[in-house]
């Protein structure tokens, strides 16, 4: 019974992917021990299907501290990457040359401007953008379509390639000590005295602390240690192309070409329950928009298309918060493992391990959705 | 640029297979007709098809079904062509495919692919 050896770890990480090697990375940069609890193949893993941008645009509207947050991190990550580079050897190509929305309608371009003025009104000089008209466009991207009429761009933006990150992450934080067992499903999570016995399908593991970085897993588990995280699935649908010579030097939000030259296509979402096939029409109105972008990929052969479901809370923003009724159990749940992994790192580990709780997270507990289910009941 | 095959046609030649002749990187080759392009370059002895665009390191056909990408070539002008789902035709020009893919100028935006019914 491995979980109750007497080198039990400080922490128990539930989940693997991008969330929660990030926070167990972390947490080891720390000094903590840890172990991550990662599911079979089988898993609906968000973590490999992801888009890979590193993206503020846009983000907040409506909860600022999500745009602050956000913003934090993009600034967190260059730290992060070289990290991982000077640890593992794996460098995970960030590139934070700034990041344009392109628009194809009048209607399209006086929304950008809406969505980025307010935000900008509310965090100040550390958001700044440029609203590009069809002319000023071409000159920052020659290879734009005609149809096009404009964009936004933000020096904020950027992207990475999300399978070496998830790679360079695991890498990292074994080597850091942290414990990695695979293949296993945790069912049960009981508080005990002096910490959580945590039952899997391989064994009962204990620890002070626990983090639920389950994805789509944390609705049901966090309940049984008083949080309350209802995510639920968001179909995303991505298609990528052979690889070609490179004509686009920056990320836009549903185009973008990688560092190995194939280029990405995707943003759709869909609210399709636990289906995560690609559907024909979702799949070529995605790559009519970005030929219409792009005209010259016109002839481009697209080689693989996939669909991953993001772990959406009900108002799209994260849920962080630490159990008031058994302290020590954590849930740390989002659908921008990506944007967000600098953040988990750095500022969600030191949390966990003990430290003060970074300001941005009191707009982030999940009671929010309770308050909401509860006006709802009343409305009705 | 070509060497002793590792391969040998098993089946005795029909008119079908009969010798054909085409250009590989601008050299002339007698290869059996009725087959892939893949298979008919191989039969021939070519070893190295392409270069690959991350590390440049030589490339051949290694699944034979259209799953692996690793036998791409420029074939009569198309550039990253899956060389074992083409059928070998006399005369056809075919080159090593050297890195990624050039993209055609903005302004040259001609369905040469989709013509050929891809």
């Amino acid at each position: 019974m491995r979980g109750h050896s007497v080198d039990s770890p400080d922490v128990l990480v539930v989940g693997g992917g991008l969330v929660g090697t990030a926070v167990a990375y972390g947490l080891a940069r720390e000094g903590a021990k840890v172990t991550v609890l990662d599911q079979g193949d089988g898993g609906f893993r968000a973590s490999r299907g992801n888009f890979g941008l590193v993206w503020v645009q846009g983000k907040g509207y409506g909860l600022t501290p999500y745009a602050r947050w956000s913003r934090s991190s993009s600034r967190l990550w260059p730290g992060l990457a070289a990290a991982l580079l000077e640890e593992t050897g794996i460098d995970v190509s960030l590139k934070q040359p700034g990041g344009f929305h392109l628009c194809f309608s009048d209607e399209e371009m006086a929304e950008r401007e809406k969505r980025l003025s307010t935000l900008q009104t509310e965090l100040g000089d550390e958001y700044p953008y440029q609203l590009l008209d069809a002319r000023e466009l071409r000159e920052r991207i020659p290879t734009v379509g005609p149809e096009v009429i404009g964009a936004s761009y933000t020096p904020m933006d950027g992207h990475v390639n999300p399978l070496k990150l998830l790679r360079a992450l695991h890498e990292a934080m074994q080597q850091r000590g942290v414990t990695l067992v695979n293949g296993e499903e945790i069912g049960r999570i009981v508080p005990e005295t002096n910490g959580f016995a945590v039952h899997g399908k391989k064994a009962v593991w204990r620890a002070p602390k626990v983090v639920l970085s389950a994805g789509l897993g944390n609705r049901a588990l966090s309940a049984q240690v008083g949080l309350h995280a209802p995510v639920a699935p968001n179909r995303g649908q991505v298609l990528v192309s052979e690889r070609v010579a490179p004509f686009l030097h920056y990320p836009t939000i549903n185009v973008r070409q990688t560092d190995e030259g194939s280029v990405q296509f995707g943003d759709s979402m869909e609210e399709v329950g636990y289906n995560d096939f690609t559907t024909a029409d979702v799949l070529s109105t995605i790559a009519r928009r970005g030929v219409r972008a792009f005209p010259l990929l016109k002839n481009v052969r697209l080689v693989r298309t996939w669909a991953a479901l993001r772990v959406y809370s009900p108002d799209g923003f994260p849920i962080y918060e630490q159990s008031l009724q058994y302290p020590g159990a954590f849930v740390v749940t989002c659908h921008s493992g990506v944007t967000l992994a600098a953040a988990h790192a750095m500022r969600i580990a030191p949390w966990i391990k003990g430290g003060p709780i970074p300001d941005e997270l009191a707009a982030f507990r999940g009671g929010r959705f309770l308050a909401a289910e509860h006006a709802t009941s009343h409305a009705h | 640029m070509t060497s002793k095959p590792l391969f040998k046609v098993l089946t005795p030649a029909t008119d079908a297979q009969a010798t054909i002749h085409i250009w590989f990187n601008d050299q002339p080759l007698s290869v059996p007709g009725g087959r892939s392009v893949a298979a008919a370059l191989l039969a021939a002895g070519v070893q190295r098809f392409r270069a690959t665009p991350v590390s440049g390191a030589p490339r051949a056909p290694y699944c034979m079904m259209g799953a692996c990408f690793e036998c791409l070539v420029e074939i009569d002008g198309m550039p990253s062509r899956q060389s074992c789902l083409v059928t070998v035709k006399d005369g056809m020009r075919i080159h090593s495919q050297e890195g990624a893919r050039d993209l055609p100028p903005s302004s040259d935006m001609n369905p040469l692919e989709n013509a050929h019914g891809r």
